[in-house]
């Protein structure tokens, strides 16, 4: 019954070779999508190619229908499974300069890494940005951290905030996924790519 | 040249089951900013060792002689570079350029990539971790925090979106 390292069921040593295994597929499906390519990823948000969204909730409800199906049949167990905390303002002012990287730069930090195997130089230079972006981070760290700790919700699940079941609540993610790639498919015939 | 790329719905169910077998093996999820992170904290640490001790940021990574290279995502990292190589050659990828709109120069699009980048090293660690960290897999385990910065990050994309069109369409 998984997960199988926090168990001890697979030794602990073989935890580095995993997540160079994982990475590796993680990387290969990443390329064969597109994601290696700034301008596919940035075609959601113009219309014209809808890839990241296609792919970002298909993996999704498959990871997420996946660990509940593991769970129903005993498979894992889900109290080991980490839940990343919520701090509700960092999580917010966070994914909102995120997001502003992600239309700036064409790239979020996975796919650059991709890119940057394959040879794109200009996500090699958003790579190093990473760098420095995190570096600043932490030269400012003791300034921000009142709002990096702000509002703690503690290892809280959207179920639990909504007081439905996590089957429920799997059941809306997979019809508004399912809302979207019918309304993504209907933009990106409106919204021609250009070739270049 | 224009090369085929797989369908966006299997790579998602491929990517999906990625996901589930980190969870099922390790039980965590992907990542990518915390490898950068790790090498960030090394670089500090071999420039000015003080100054990482003087700092509860970088002493949350290197404390009771740690390592921060030795960590899960660095490793996982390696492995993104090696699966994107792999892919990139057996798709006839390869290849060393910039990528860019022909409204833009190649000039330009460097200064966006680095200053995207460096907004988003910033975020990610702000956000307690990016789009594969916190949003994919924050969300799979019904995280509220996935679910937050998910929103959160293309919710400002797309409202950003008019004011970068030239660099893009």
């Amino acid at each position: 019954m998984g997960p199988l390292i926090p168990q001890e069921i697979i030794a602990e040593g073989w935890n580095f070779l995993i997540a160079f295994i994982i990475g590796i597929g993680f990387g290969f499906v990443l390329e064969q999508a597109g994601f290696s390519s700034s301008r596919k990823l940035a075609g959601v948000f113009y219309g014209y190619d809808a890839v990241v969204l296609k792919v970002f909730f298909t993996a999704t409800i498959t990871a997420m229908l996946g660990l509940l199906y593991f769970s129903l049949f005993d498979w894992i167990d889900l109290n080991l499974v980490w839940v990343n905390p919520t701090y509700l303002w960092s999580a917010i002012i966070g994914g909102i300069i995120m997001g502003a990287g992600f239309i700036i730069g064409g790239f979020c930090p996975g796919t650059s890494v991709c890119a940057v195997a394959i040879g794109k130089i200009d996500a090699m230079i958003f790579l190093g940005g990473i760098f420095i972006g995190i570096f600043i981070f932490g030269e400012s760290y003791s300034f921000i951290k009142p709002l990096y700790f702000a509002k703690s919700m503690g290892n809280i699940k959207l179920s639990d905030f909504l007081d439905i079941s996590s089957g429920f609540l799997a059941l809306l993610v997979v019809i508004i996924a399912l809302f979207m790639f019918y309304i993504a498919e209907i933009i990106e015939k409106k919204f021609p790519r250009k070739e270049y | 040249m224009k090369t085929k790329y797989m369908n966006p719905y299997l790579a998602g169910v491929l990517l999906g089951l990625v996901l589930l077998s980190a969870f099922y093996f390790t039980g965590r999820g992907l990542g990518a900013s915390g490898a950068v992170k790790s090498v960030v904290v090394s670089a500090v640490e071999v420039v000015s060792p003080e100054h990482v001790t003087n700092s509860d940021y970088y002493t949350k990574y290197t404390g009771d002689g740690k390592s921060p290279m030795k960590s899960w995502l660095v490793f996982e990292v390696l492995g993104v570079l090696v699966g994107g190589f792999l892919s990139g050659a057996l798709a006839g990828r390869l290849k060393l350029k910039v990528e860019h709109h022909p409204n833009i120069t190649s000039k330009k699009r460097l200064i966006l990539a680095g200053i995207g980048g460096i907004l988003f090293g910033f975020g990610s660690q702000l956000g307690r971790g990016c789009t594969s960290g916190s949003a994919l897999t924050g969300m799979a385990v019904l995280s509220l925090a996935g679910f937050v910065t998910m929103m959160a990050i293309f919710g400002t994309a797309f409202a950003l979106a008019y004011f970068l069109r030239k660099n893009w369409i």
